[in-house]
């Protein structure tokens, strides 16, 4: 996974609230066995006029020109400031795929749904909760000036705005570890297998009806 | 010291190991896998040249890709027309043979929505962790069970660990006293306590249902109880095991037996919150004031009474809920002040994770009897939760009353839920739907959703437009 330490970076508005999974990358999309190449359908209903369809080059379709995302100023951000309850609705953890393969890094809102709080982790994008008279501030700079851009620093916890206004933000110390780091979860899991397996032998031993069922009998 | 939770015993059951900065190691008893979040976890364990770490943990089951028609459906998956999709499943069925996983087939007749398929094989147990690729697996807190949904990485975790990385939620009691009135269900209440407490109101927590109304429904009304805990913007949602949860489980193909049985049935005595345990949050609905619900705009909080008109956003004192009603409004194609009962309907669909099994399509089925959908709609999709529940309707004779009420009689799968597969609103089309999610696109691009118990759903289809179903004693216009 890619760690993430620094970013200093332009910012792009997602100005609604309950922005959620279908709408990040809707559900046609999903049928990929793959997991890159989302970036160019983030946002897909939102960005084009047309109905985009899986393995479809997306260079010639119809942009919807009102989409931040398809204004010049906006080109090349990697930080997306967004409203309440960002990434609610599914666990596809397409959404941070889509995102990340976009460019997007950061993403900072008053207030994200769990499991996609917790796949952005996962996969190199540090979410940022700021109270929402905060991010409310923030858009309104992000409008008044092109080329808006914010300093995050994941180690200080802080967000530093261009007139050098520092905001902090909290983050688990479990979460802010691996992603400093770019840890691979399961390489540090495997480092507790002995525990994991004297847990097993004793539930196993407690509660025997809760292994092998599967795989026995007539399936 | 405060008695524990029922989400607290779960929690210290499964507790591996805590670390010092926070987190802890939680074992998994029971890993669902389906075809679309588990592609890439695969991979991932082939390039890290990884094993599952106990295959009989395991049980996949492809469900969101899959044709529902009888004839696409019959030629398996070598006759799925979407080669998109066709690829999905055949990688499920390939990766399951790979790494000698078991995996219930398209065409067997156990495969289904793998949020039925579980608690009816008696696969999810009470006291179980249960967890799975998809938002949905909330459902199966109806047994008794920490169950949650997780992304593709966390899949993969599962996997190869037998374990998650997990912080501790907060605790919620949802109680919902009293009872309910006649004609309204599981699905009324779950929707009338995510316009209580909104989308968001669950983000933290693990909720827990309980009061009287929760005690009253069946298993499978507290599975759509606990399937929209989502919705709520919780995790996970469970009910404390009683002797309904019991009577559910009992004699299920993969429920212990004889002796088993007995130690299990000791030892899920204790699933339930201690009197003296303390809640982070305490919410508390009453039975009576709940009516039918119908959701109006894009949010699963947008709802309102079947009695309701559409709201005014210029009424709204919140600049954001403001802006969102008046983009719901348009997207919607409804005017404010408008009456919930004078909106049109194109389409019906009865299915989905949410409300797809053998009560769902009884209480369907009696409101259809008898009946013909009206002219005006252009499709109404019965679609049965898994091919068990098919077989049950079709025992039962219900697919007959949906056959002659002019509704289609599908084959087991999510179907128009999410519209992966052909079961899709067109641009415009308002349907109303027993799913979960009514946002913009989800059952097809600009397709308008109304979330609705299988009653409302079924009256709606008889009179092309909302009617409240507790009118129902009278003809339905």
């Amino acid at each position: 996974m890619k760690s993430f330490t620094v970013l200093e970076g332009l910012v792009a508005p997602m100005d609604r609230a309950n922005v959620d999974t279908d709408m990040i990358i809707p559900k046609q999309f999903l049928k990929s066995i793959k997991r890159s190449g989302f970036g160019p359908n983030l946002f897909d209903e939102m960005r084009y006029l047309d109905e985009g369809q899986p393995g479809q080059d997306c260079s010639g379709r119809p942009l919807n020109p009102a989409f931040p995302l398809n204004q010049s100023r906006y080109q090349g951000a990697t930080v997306l400031l967004a409203r309440e309850n960002f990434g609610c609705g599914s666990s596809r953890e397409h959404a941070p795929w889509a995102l990340e393969d976009y460019g997007f890094r950061c993403i900072i809102a008053p207030s994200f749904a769990d499991i996609f709080y917790n796949n952005c982790f996962k996969n190199g994008i540090l979410p940022v909760v700021l109270p929402a008279a905060t991010v409310d501030k923030l858009f309104t700079a992000l409008y008044a000036e092109e080329g808006y851009r914010l300093a995050i620093d994941l180690e200080a916890q802080t967000v530093r705005t261009p007139i050098g206004e520092v905001l902090r933000f909290e983050v688990d110390v479990a979460r802010k570890h691996c992603l400093l780091k770019g840890l691979d979860d399961i390489g540090v899991t495997l480092e507790s297998a002995a525990a994991i397996r004297q847990f097993e032998d004793r539930w196993r031993e407690q509660s025997p009806w809760l292994f092998n069922m599967i795989g026995r009998g007539p399936v | 010291m405060a008695g524990l939770t029922l989400y607290d015993k779960l929690w210290r059951n499964h507790l591996v190991e805590e670390r010092e900065d926070g987190s802890a190691l939680i074992y998994i008893d029971r890993h669902l896998i389906h075809e679309v979040t588990s592609p890439q976890a695969f991979e991932g364990l082939r390039l890290a040249g990884r094993k599952p770490w106990r295959l009989d943990a395991n049980l996949a089951v492809p469900d969101h890709n899959v044709p529902t028609s009888r004839e696409e459906r019959g030629g398996g998956v070598a006759g799925i027309r979407d080669q998109v999709s066709r690829l999905q499943v055949q990688t499920l069925d390939d990766n399951c043979r790979d790494f000698d996983i078991v995996e219930i087939p398209i065409n067997d007749v156990r495969q289904g929505i793998v949020h039925v398929v579980g608690p009816e094989q008696g696969a999810t147990l009470p006291g179980m962790t249960v967890v799975c690729g998809d938002s949905h697996t909330s459902t199966h807190g109806a047994l008794g069970a920490l169950a949650h949904g997780i992304g593709t990485s966390e899949v993969e975790h599962v996997l190869a660990t037998q374990c998650l990385i997990q912080q501790k939620m907060k605790n919620m009691l949802v109680r919902v006293d009293g009872c309910l009135q006649p004609g309204v269900t599981a699905k009324d209440v779950a929707l009338a306590v995510i316009g209580h407490i909104g989308t968001a109101g669950g983000t933290g927590y693990a909720i827990e249902f309980a009061g009287e109304v929760v005690r009253s429904l069946t298993m499978e009304g507290r599975m759509t109880l606990c399937n929209m805990s989502i919705e709520a913007g919780a995790r996970m949602g469970m009910i404390a095991v009683d002797q309904t949860t019991l009577d559910y489980v009992k004699g299920r193909t993969y429920a212990p037996s004889g002796a088993l049985w007995d130690a299990a049935q000791a030892a899920w005595a204790d699933l339930h919150s201690d009197a003296d345990a303390v809640f982070d949050k305490v919410v508390t609905l009453r039975g009576e004031d709940i009516l039918p619900q119908v959701t109006w705009g894009n949010s699963p909080e947008m709802v309102l009474p079947v009695t309701g008109r559409v709201p005014d956003p210029e009424s709204m004192e919140n600049a954001t809920q403001r802006s969102a009603a008046q983009r719901a409004i348009e997207y919607m194609g409804l005017t404010p002040g408008m009456a919930i009962t004078d909106i049109r309907l194109d389409r019906v669909f009865i299915g989905s994770c949410t409300n797809s099994r053998i009560e769902d399509l009884r209480a369907a089925a009696a409101v259809v009897r008898g009946r013909h959908v009206a002219s005006t709609l252009k499709q109404a999709l019965v679609v049965p939760g898994s091919g068990q529940v098919k077989a049950q309707a079709e025992a039962e004779g219900l697919h007959e009353v949906f056959l002659a009420a002019g509704m289609e009689w599908r084959e087991p799968g999510c179907s128009m839920c999410l519209a992966m597969n052909a079961d899709k609103l067109g641009a415009g089309e308002h349907c109303a739907s027993t799913s979960n999610r009514n946002f913009e696109g989800r059952q097809g691009i600009g397709g308008r959703t109304h979330l609705v118990s299988p009653a409302m759903a079924a009256a709606a289809a008889i009179a092309g437009h909302f009617v409240d179903i507790r009118n129902l004693q009278e003809p339905i216009q």
